[in-house]
């Protein structure tokens, strides 16, 4: 068992497989656990090789939006870790147009290079995915 | 088809457990190969030995647990959201493992279809 691959031996099980995963995600980064523990697993996803790619919608595009402080709530603050994701060669980030227009935010409002897409490219973008995670 | 199955919240609170509890019970029924059950996020409750329901409820954890040895599935528990609700072996139910997130990302690979019950 190995920690970075979360406890599998790569090669015998998942066969050289490329896969295209997309992690979505619609909650804001500290009212609840869903934020910080979907990026715990896009982390280790990197260590997969496989195809990654994470959406941000709803009040998820707060998650990755800049000037974070969570003192005051006694929170750790991981929107760091966002920035690291280029690192891992975790470079595909879309954010939904209506979710960040409706919240009055712009693109240059976050703390990494995304992508805007409409609904309607969402919708596509998800369609063309193998595996789509939802947090 | 070959499913893996994702659960993301806990036991009673949420109808997460039961509705995927149920689909993968009659996933099976309708000859489906389970790949993998993973517990993630408050999922991992569902793992806790230390349940105990009201007598004329169901016992959402040992349904699982019998689910599994009925029909050798095999019900991993992300140690990471373990050991932060306090999950560990000694208090596991029979029937589950607790092992590392690799272990969902190998079932989004392995598997045909990946379905995810969450809130």
């Amino acid at each position: 068992m190995t920690e970075a691959t979360g406890g599998i031996e790569m090669d015998e099980n998942t066969g050289g497989k490329i896969k295209k995963f997309l992690y979505v995600n619609r909650k804001a980064p500290y009212g609840t656990i869903y934020a910080l523990e979907s990026l715990e697993v896009v982390l280790i996803s990197a260590a997969f090789d496989q195809d990654v790619s994470l959406a941000f919608l709803d009040d998820g595009v707060y998650q990755i939006m800049k000037g974070q402080h969570t003192k005051a709530i006694d929170v750790k603050n991981f929107s760091p870790t966002y920035r690291a994701l280029e690192g891992y060669d975790i470079e595909k980030l879309y954010v939904e147009k209506e979710s960040m227009e409706a919240r009055g935010l712009k693109e240059e409002d976050f703390i990494v290079p995304v992508k805007v897409l409409s609904t309607a490219e969402m919708a596509d973008l998800m369609q063309s995915q193998d595996v789509v995670l939802s947090f | 088809m070959k499913l893996g199955i994702l659960v993301n919240e806990g036991p009673y609170t949420h109808q997460a457990s039961d509705t995927a509890y149920l689909f993968t019970k009659a996933a099976i029924e309708k000859g489906h190969k389970i790949q993998r059950v993973f517990f993630y996020h408050d999922g991992v409750y569902n793992s806790s030995r230390l349940t105990e329901p009201p007598q004329d409820d169901r016992h959402i954890v040992n349904r699982w647990a019998k689910l599994a040895k009925d029909h050798h599935i095999d019900l991993v528990v992300c140690v990471a959201a373990a050991l932060r609700r306090g999950i560990k072996d000694e208090n596991l139910q029979e029937g589950f493992r607790i092992s590392g997130l690799g272990q969902l990302v190998e079932s989004g690979i392995q598997a045909d279809r990946l379905v995810v019950f969450g809130d």
